[in-house]
C-alpha cells in the first residue's frame, strides 16, 4: 500500500545572519512498508521529526532524497486531485485546521467540488452521508466551527478528510488537543471508520497509552530514523531498544501508590541539527557501551522487527 | 495541624454570565499534594487563579473562606495579595515560555524576585538562583543565569519557573498543569523532581491537571471537579479503588491503559458535551451525559460521605 524508499529530508538553517549555516536532519534514511488495512504507529519525542514523515508521505513535501510510493506511483508522478483521492491528513488542532468563515457543509464539501466530479445534488448526499458516519446531525451542516465543541471539529475535520474515500489517512495527533473523553470518542469512531471504509492509518502520536491502544505496526523515532519498528503487540510486550523501554516506562498509568519512574535519559536533549555519530540515541543511553559511539547499529529485521540497537541482539 | 490553604464555597462568576466556580471547598495540609482534575472549563485553572487573585477583570468572586495561613485572601488588600504572591504562594503555569520574558536572562529574572520582595541585592539573588538551578537538578546553573529563555529546552524552562518559584521559600506552590508541553520523558523528570522538593521542603502542593497518570502518581487527595463543582473528592488511593461519582467513574475508563485495556477494543466514553452553566444552574450538570441519570438529578443534589475523607454529590448516594 505505502512503500517508502531510503527518504531524507533534511532543512537548512541559520540562527543568526553572520552564523554558520546547520543541516537539520529531520528524516534520515528511512525505508519501510505498510500492508493495506494496517494502522502504523509513529511515537517519539518532540523534533524526532515524526510530523516531517507524515507531510512527506502526504506529499505536501518532497523529500530531499529517496522515493515514496503509493500503491507502486511514486507520490512525485501524481498531481495534487489524484494525490488527495488517494490519502488525506487529520491535523492535531481543528482550531487552525478548519476555515472559520465557512460552513460546515462547504468545509467537507471543498474536496468534492475541487475534483469537481460531482453534481450538486450528489456531492451535497455525498457530504450528508459522511456527516451521518462520523457522528454529526444533519443540524450542524450549516454551522461554522466556532459554533462547534472541540471534538465535533475533529469529526468534521475527519468527515474532511473520508469525504473523497481515499485509501490512507494520516491522522497527524488527532487527540493531543482533546478532552480524555472526547479524545475516547474520537479514537472508538476512527476505529469504527477503518472497519467500515477499509482504510489504512499513519497515526502519529507522543501519547503511547493511545497507540497501543490503536496501532497494528509500531515505529519508535527517534532523531530522524525508526530505532525500533514491528507488529505492535510483540514490540510492546517485549520492547528491545533502550529508547523505547525508557518511553514506555515513562508512561504514567492511573494506579496510585506506584512511584513515578526514573526513566534513566540523563540531562542531554536530542537536536536535529547535531545527530551524534555512531548510534544516535548513545548519549542518552544508559547502557552504551564504546562501540556505539563509533559504528552504525545493525539494521537487519529479527522476527519481523527492526531494532537499531548492538545490545538488542 | 492547621491547612496551609483552606477554601470554603468559593464563587466566581464572568461577566458574561458564565458560573465558572461553583461552591468549591478544598484544603491543602502542609507537605500535602491535593490534585483538582477535570477537564477543560470545569474551573480547575479558575479556582487556582482566585487563590492568587489573579482572575480577569470583570470576574466576580466570593467565598465563606479563603485563607491562605492566617491571612485571610477575602478581606485582603490587592496590593497585600501581591506581596505573598511569588513570595510565600508561588504558581508555576503550563507554558513556560509565556510565562517568562524572553527580554531578559534567566538569572535577572529570578533575581528579581528576591529583590522584589526581600530586598537584597542582585549580587545576592543571583547566588540564591544558582543554588536554586543546581537543586531542580539544571548542570552548569552559573552558565544558564546569562542565558535568555529561547535558548533552553521546554523541560529546562519547567525547570526554571519551578526554580523561580521556590526563590522566597513558598509555603504553598500551585502547579496548574506543569507537565502539559512536554514529553513524556520529560514530564517524568520534572515530576519526580517536584515531589523529591516537596519532600524536602515540606512543601503544600496545589497540582492542577487532567491527566489521571499524574493525579495517581502525585496526589494524596483529589479533588474531581465537572462544570465548577467538586463533585467527588478523595484520598488518592479510595479514589482509584472505588470511584463513586458516574463522572469520575466514566474519566477512568476513557484513558487507554497499557496491559490493561484490550487493544483494538472501544475505550469507555461519555456521551454529549458539558452544558454551559450560568448562574443559578440548579439540579445535577452531569445528569444529561449519566446512564443513572434519574428525575431527582433535576433537583437540589445531596453532599454524601462515604467516609471520613471520601465525599461526593450524586443522587446516588450509595453510588
Amino acid at each position: 500500500m505505502i512503500e517508502v524508499k531510503n527518504v531524507f529530508r533534511h532543512f537548512e538553517s541559520r540562527s543568526g545572519l553572520f552564523s554558520e549555516r546547520r543541516v537539520v536532519r529531520a528524516v534520515d534514511g528511512l525505508s519501510f512498508s505498510l500492508e493495506s488495512g494496517d494502522v502504523l504507529g509513529i511515537v517519539g519525542e518532540s523534533g524526532c521529526g515524526k510530523s516531517t514523515l507524515g507531510r512527506l508521505i502526504l506529499g505536501l513535501m518532497p523529500p530531499s532524497a529517496g522515493e515514496v510510493l503509493i500503491e507502486g506511483q511514486s507520490l512525485i508522478t501524481l498531481d495534487r486531485r489524484e494525490r488527495a483521492r488517494l490519502i488525506q491528513p487529520v491535523f492535531q488542532d481543528p482550531f487552525s485546521s478548519l476555515n472559520p468563515r465557512q460552513r460546515v457543509r462547504e468545509i467537507v464539501g471543498l474536496p468534492l467540488a475541487a475534483q469537481g466530479a460531482l453534481s450538486a445534488a450528489k456531492q451535497r448526499d455525498a457530504v450528508m452521508d459522511m456527516l451521518a458516519r462520523v457522528g454529526l446531525s444533519d443540524a450542524m451542516a450549516d454551522r461554522f466551527p466556532a459554533q462547534l465543541s472541540g471534538g465535533q471539529r475533529q469529526r468534521v475535520a475527519i468527515a474532511r478528510a473520508l469525504v473523497l474515500r481515499p485509501r490512507i489517512v494520516v491522522c497527524d495527533e488527532p487527540t493531543s488537543a482533546l478532552d480524555v473523553s472526547v479524545q475516547a470518542q474520537i479514537l472508538n469512531l476512527l476505529a469504527d471508520l477503518r472497519k467500515d471504509l477499509g482504510l489504512t492509518y499513519i497515526f502519529i502520536s507522543h501519547n503511547l497509552a493511545v497507540v497501543e491502544h490503536v496501532a497494528t505496526e509500531v515505529a519508535v523515532m527517534y532523531l530522524g530514523r525508526f530505532v525500533e519498528h514491528g507488529p505492535a503487540a510483540p514490540l510492546f510486550a517485549t520492547p528491545r531498544h533502550p529508547y523505547t523501554r525508557a518511553l514506555l516506562a515513562s508512561v504514567l498509568t492511573p494506579e496510585p501508590g506506584v512511584p513515578i519512574p526514573d526513566v534513566g535519559l540523563g540531562e542531554s536533549y536530542p537536536d536535529p541539527s547535531n545527530v551524534p555519530a555512531g548510534c544516535r540515541f548513545h548519549p542518552r543511553c544508559p547502557m552504551a557501551i564504546d562501540r556505539c559511539r563509533s559504528d552504525t547499529p545493525p539494521t537487519e529485521p529479527r522476527d519481523g522487527r527492526v531494532t537499531e540497537c548492538f545490545l538488542a541482539a | 495541624m492547621r491547612p496551609v490553604l483552606e477554601i470554603t464555597n468559593l464563587n466566581v462568576g464572568f461577566p458574561d454570565g458564565t458560573a465558572a466556580v461553583r461552591g468549591v471547598s478544598l484544603q491543602v495540609m502542609p507537605g500535602e499534594t491535593h490534585c483538582v482534575v477535570g477537564e477543560s472549563g470545569c474551573g480547575k485553572s479558575v479556582t487556582a487563579l482566585s487563590v492568587m487573585n489573579l482572575l480577569p477583570r470583570g470576574a466576580r468572586r466570593s467565598a465563606d473562606v479563603m485563607r491562605f495561613h492566617d491571612h485571610d485572601l477575602t478581606r485582603m488588600a490587592d496590593r497585600h495579595i501581591a506581596r505573598l504572591r511569588g513570595d510565600k504562594m508561588a504558581m508555576i503555569f503550563q507554558e513556560p515560555m509565556t510565562s517568562l520574558n524572553p527580554a531578559y536572562t534567566i538569572g535577572s529574572q529570578m533575581a528579581e524576585v528576591l529583590e522584589r520582595h526581600r530586598h537584597v541585592s542582585r549580587a545576592k539573588g543571583l547566588d540564591r538562583a544558582a543554588e536554586l538551578l543546581g537543586k531542580v537538578g539544571i548542570t552548569a546553573p552559573g552558565m544558564r543565569l546569562g542565558q535568555y529563555p529561547h535558548q533552553l529546552s521546554g523541560g529546562l524552562r519547567q525547570r526554571v519557573m519551578i526554580a523561580m518559584a521556590l526563590m522566597c521559600d513558598p509555603e504553598l506552590l500551585i502547579a496548574d498543569e506543569p507537565t502539559t508541553a512536554l514529553d513524556v520523558t520529560v514530564q517524568a523528570q520534572i515530576l519526580r523532581l517536584l515531589k523529591s522538593l516537596q519532600q524536602q521542603l515540606g512543601l503544600a502542593l496545589l497540582l492542577i491537571t487532567h491527566d489521571l497518570g499524574v493525579v495517581a502518581r502525585m496526589a494524596q487527595r483529589v479533588s474531581v471537579m465537572y462544570a465548577g463543582q467538586v463533585v467527588e473528592s478523595a484520598d488518592a488511593k479510595a479514589l482509584f479503588a472505588a470511584p463513586a461519582h458516574p463522572y469520575t467513574r466514566g474519566l477512568l475508563d476513557c484513558v487507554p491503559i497499557p496491559g490493561k485495556t484490550a487493544p483494538g477494543e472501544p475505550l469507555g466514553s461519555i456521551p454529549g458535551v458539558v452544558p454551559r452553566i450560568g448562574e443559578g444552574y440548579v439540579g445535577c450538570a452531569f445528569r444529561d451525559r449519566c446512564a443513572y441519570a434519574a428525575p431527582a438529578c433535576k433537583g437540589e443534589i445531596p453532599r454524601n460521605r462515604l467516609s471520613p475523607d471520601h465525599e461526593t454529590i450524586c443522587t446516588r448516594s450509595g453510588a
